[in-house]
């Protein structure tokens, strides 16, 4: 049977057994993983992932349940089980589920590309990733490089009892470098193009052409092996210079998931947690200095967080986020829009995969460029750190008290780059970080990062998202570890 | 749940459609509900279905892997010819040496028809209950309670055949007042254990002590981790260094320690996958029958857990701790324990003169992979201890310290254990005394 008609009888049934408004999603997920270690490849995988999921209002509860099984009958009885699961829901409530005014879109949409990830000969992507791994282990002193490439390719076809019906293919294409060294009670790491084993964007095979990782094997690895014996980063309070992809983290975590409105609203308390920008602060509290703009796009080219229409069918939008400073918006669904009064939602309800709920996801979240290019903020800084690559992250639950690490850092004196420092860490309060925002770079140093790795929900649930950033300065920070 | 049969026929039908030289197929079938409650109601209720088949061909060292959820008879074989096609795409690999041969496997008892059988209907009722007792108190409360059962199967051409089904109920409250939250959680095989009245309890609790937090100063206390605090460490020490790859890629603190001191004299910690009074699993995802590996023994380094591949390396046999292939993170000790004291809860508290009580961590992360340096914040219940009793709440900190460090200053272990959930299976930990942990920060609330 057609998807469409599949589509139509889950829906039927659904309104049948009482639902007031119900979706059907069908997801078909393929990815393909080539990791190359010391020489080896060490894993090389491909995998396929398909199923449904149906999603109901019965008297005034959510249900949803999902399957596997492509078959007329499983439909029927994921959707019979659908609504069983509202009505227990039910049992339970305080108010009724409100979506606001029905959207009705009907409409396919499909990731602009060059060259299809999956049309390029595996030999040649393990061929890609033995020549950066030589260049890596050129150098000596690397304990491990690895270098890994992965490929995603999401279509998903949804449709609403509001008569919704939107089919979509999303291609995602990473990948990125990693060299290790070690030393005597030491290990040393460094990445390219970002940590986490990737980087990661909307698009085809070109991404992975552009990124150049054979060009910067032997570079990082350098890096990596001179770490080991660099000077120790100090704690004291200091300027920063923070890289792209170090901001594009300390983006996502101080203000991507803050922003979520379903936590600000209490719906990962017991989880992810909640969130300081609590809906009294909407449209006047001081996120940050003046010059920081933030934006949540869903439509930019390339972003790992680009699509056409979210999972409840709302398309893909741009929204201000921070404005001069001041916080001005949410990252919002049909259900959290309406209980906060706002117009509607601003389309950012992603699911991962066929058997997950949507819930509330960063799309693109960026900080806007500023006027500077990195040299002249570099001369303009008298003393302080610039620090690269994120190395490690954590905060608190609601968003405030953060700290990072990251792989490499160079201290600045008089204007210039000068000594090589390891194991650098900064900590802060997330609006006193950003009101000390003084400085961005211009848009010849911004670009759009990949986060592949978000975790959210319970179950839990892992979303790509994009950030984009270029490097920004910031005074009196706290760096380094008092007795660590 | 398709049962040992079935699923056998499925194995057996992929395996014989693969040309390559040895293969593996794992199976692992979930059908799951879960229901998540916040501001006191449920505002979400799932429920999911799915197998998975996972294929490994090896043509002399080349290894490719293929996965897919469509049983059907074509999609099987398909699945088979991806993985044998990719791993005739690639160069050898010297370093492994072959599929595991068959073993005896133990018999555990882990499906609970109980769990197998609770309703969404029965999981809102539980949830109901601690909703309502929450709002009595003029709290609010949020969380998740999920029931599941699962079927584990591995074979390959070698022989080697294991099935295993298992249930598994889970459930965790945080409830918040205006200024605090308390939290409390319950993992168990068997649903009929749960008991929502006491979490509810101990969790609202927790949330009344903890209104009006006062701010204190950074620095090192002496802290009292409650079980779920010790899981989080135990987790990291497990991640960080207590597998076989992690030490031959240099990365691990075991690194030219075994049989160093590491730890306190008091800390013996172990990992078991047949105990019982752990989250079981008889054999790993290469279907090698799990080995008890003694980790960490009166604070000495004694061992880490390998699958096949790292322990062909070492010409050592696996000890059973494999992951599903492709497996980028190398073998990991999901079963872990750590030995229990002679100390009450209670005991601990007394003999503290000023120091802080732990309830749990939040998003813990390492800062120092080699050295086992983590950072995190506390979380749901925190509170200054001042002349062996707790008297206040406290904002939330920030620690920033080495695993290993805590677990040389630890000062008393409880002496009873609680089973928590660990990123796969669970371990069953104590209660900590812990001297001198480093605090590094504050936060607002």
């Amino acid at each position: 049977m057609e998807k469409k008609q599949l589509a139509y009888r889950a829906l039927n049934l659904a309104e049948l057994r009482g639902a007031t408004y119900a979706d059907i999603r069908f997801v078909s997920i393929e990815a393909e993983s080539i990791l190359v270690k010391n020489g080896r490849v060490e894993a090389l995988s491909k995998d396929t992932s398909r199923g449904f999921g149906v999603r109901v209002i019965v008297d005034g509860a959510w249900g949803f349940a999902s399957s596997s099984l492509l078959t007329p009958s499983e439909v029927e009885r994921v959707t019979a089980l659908a609504v069983k699961i509202a009505k227990a829901s039910s049992l339970v409530k305080t108010h009724d589920v409100t979506l606001g005014s029905p959207i009705v879109n009907v409409d396919s949409y499909r990731t602009p590309l060059l060259v299809d990830p999956f049309s390029v000969p595996i030999e040649q992507k393990i061929e890609l990733l033995l020549s950066a791994d030589r260049e890596m282990r050129r150098v000596k002193g690397i304990k491990v490089a690895s270098s890994r490439l992965e490929f995603i390719r999401e279509v998903k076809t949804f449709a609403s009892s509001e008569g919704s019906y939107i089919e979509q293919e999303i291609v995602k294409s990473g990948g990125g470098i990693e060299a290790i060294a070690v030393g005597e009670g030491e290990m040393q790491k460094r990445s390219y193009p970002n940590s986490f084993g990737r980087d990661q964007r909307t698009g085809g095979y070109e991404l992975i052409e552009e990124m150049d990782i054979v060009g910067n094997g032997e570079r990082i690895a350098s890096e990596s092996v001179a770490l080991l014996t660099a000077k120790q980063c100090p704690s004291r309070v200091t300027t920063i210079i923070l890289d792209g992809t170090q901001l594009a983290l300390q983006l996502h975590e101080s203000c991507g998931h803050p922003i979520e409105l379903d936590r600000v609203l209490g719906t990962e308390a017991s989880f992810a947690g909640t969130s300081f920008l609590t809906p009294d602060k909407l449209g006047r509290f001081r996120y940050g200095s003046e010059i920081v703009n933030i934006t949540a796009d869903a439509t930019l080219p390339g972003g790992l967080g680009t699509f056409g229409y979210d999972d409840e069918g709302v398309e893909a939008q741009r929204v201000p986020i921070v404005k001069d400073g001041i916080f001005v918006g949410y990252l919002t669904s049909r259900e959290t829009a309406y209980q906060l009064g706002l117009e509607g939602s601003n389309g950012t309800m992603r699911a991962d995969g066929w058997n997950r709920i949507p819930l509330i996801r960063m799309t693109n979240v960026n900080l806007e460029p500023g006027d500077w290019t990195l040299e002249d903020l570099i001369a303009d800084t008298d003393e302080g750190i610039y620090m690269q690559t994120n190395k490690s992250w954590s905060i608190d639950d609601k968003r405030l008290n953060f700290q990072f690490g990251v792989e490499i850092a160079w201290e600045i004196k008089n204007g210039k780059l000068g000594e090589m420092l390891k194991n650098a860490t900064y900590t802060g309060i997330t609006p006193e970080f950003w009101a000390s925002c003084d400085a961005i770079c211009n848009r010849d140093h911004w670009r759009v990062w990949g986060t592949p790795g978000c975790g959210k929900g319970e179950p839990t649930q892992i979303a790509g998202v994009g950030h984009g950033t270029s490097p920004a300065r910031f005074r009196n920070v706290k760096v380094g570890i008092k007795g660590v | 749940m398709l049962g040992r049969e079935r699923i056998h026929t499925i194995l057996k039908k992929a395996l014989s459609s693969s040309t390559a030289d040895q293969t593996e197929v794992l199976f692992i079938g979930e059908e799951s509900g879960l229901t998540r409650f916040a501001n006191s109601y449920i505002h979400q209720n799932v429920a999911e279905r799915n197998t998975e088949l996972r294929v490994r061909a090896v043509i002399g060292k080349r290894i490719g892997v293929a996965s897919t959820n469509d049983l059907s008879d074509g999609s099987i074989e398909k699945l088979t010819e991806t993985a044998v096609s990719i791993a005739k795409l690639q160069p050898e690999n010297p370093d492994f040496v072959s599929l595991p041969t068959p073993s005896p496997i133990e018999k555990i008892e882990a499906f609970f028809e109980e769990t197998a059988a609770f309703s969404p209907r029965r999981r809102a009722e539980a949830v109901g209950i601690v909703c309502r007792k929450a709002v009595e108190k003029g709290l609010i409360a949020s969380g998740a309670f999920s029931t599941s059962k699962f079927e584990f199967s591995v074979a390959n051409s070698l022989g080697l055949f294991a099935y295993y089904p298992m249930t598994l109920a889970e459930f965790n409250t945080v409830i918040m007042s205006d200024t605090g939250s308390g939290y409390s959680s319950f993992v168990s095989l068997d649903a009929s254990d749960l008991n929502p009245e006491a979490l509810a309890d101990e969790a609202i609790e927790k949330a009344l002590m903890s209104r009006n937090p006062v701010e204190i100063e950074p620095g090192e206390y002496t802290v009292i981790l409650e079980e779920h605090a010790t899981n989080s460490i135990l987790i990291f020490l497990g991640y960080l260094g207590l597998g076989a790859l992690s030490v031959q890629e240099g990365r691990s603190f075991m690194c030219d320690m075994l049989g160093e001191r590491i730890a306190g004299e008091n800390i013996s910690i172990w990992d078991d996958g047949l105990d019982t009074t752990g989250l079981p699993m008889p054999f790993d995802f290469e279907g090698v029958p799990k080995k008890r590996v003694d980790l960490i023994e009166r604070g000495i380094a004694k061992a880490v857990v390998y699958d096949s591949y790292t322990a062909g390396r070492e010409g050592k046999a696996s000890t059973g701790h494999a992951l599903p292939a492709p497996n980028i993170y190398g073998p990991m000790p999901f079963n872990m324990f750590m030995q229990p004291g002679e100390a009450t809860k209670e005991e601990m508290l007394a003999s503290i003169d000023r120091g802080i009580w732990i309830t749990r961590f939040w998003y813990v992360n390492p800062v120092h992979p080699k050295l086992a340096i983590i950072t995190g914040m506390t979380r749901d219940g925190t509170f200054l201890i001042e002349g062996g009793e707790v008297t206040k709440p406290v904002k939330n900190l920030r620690f920033t310290q080495g695993i290993l460090e805590m677990l040389s200053n630890v000062e008393m272990i409880s002496k009873t254990t609680k089973l928590e959930r660990g990123w796969f299976g669970g371990n069953r930990v104590p209660a900590l005394k812990i001297s001198s942990f480093n605090f590094t920060g504050v936060t607002e609330f």
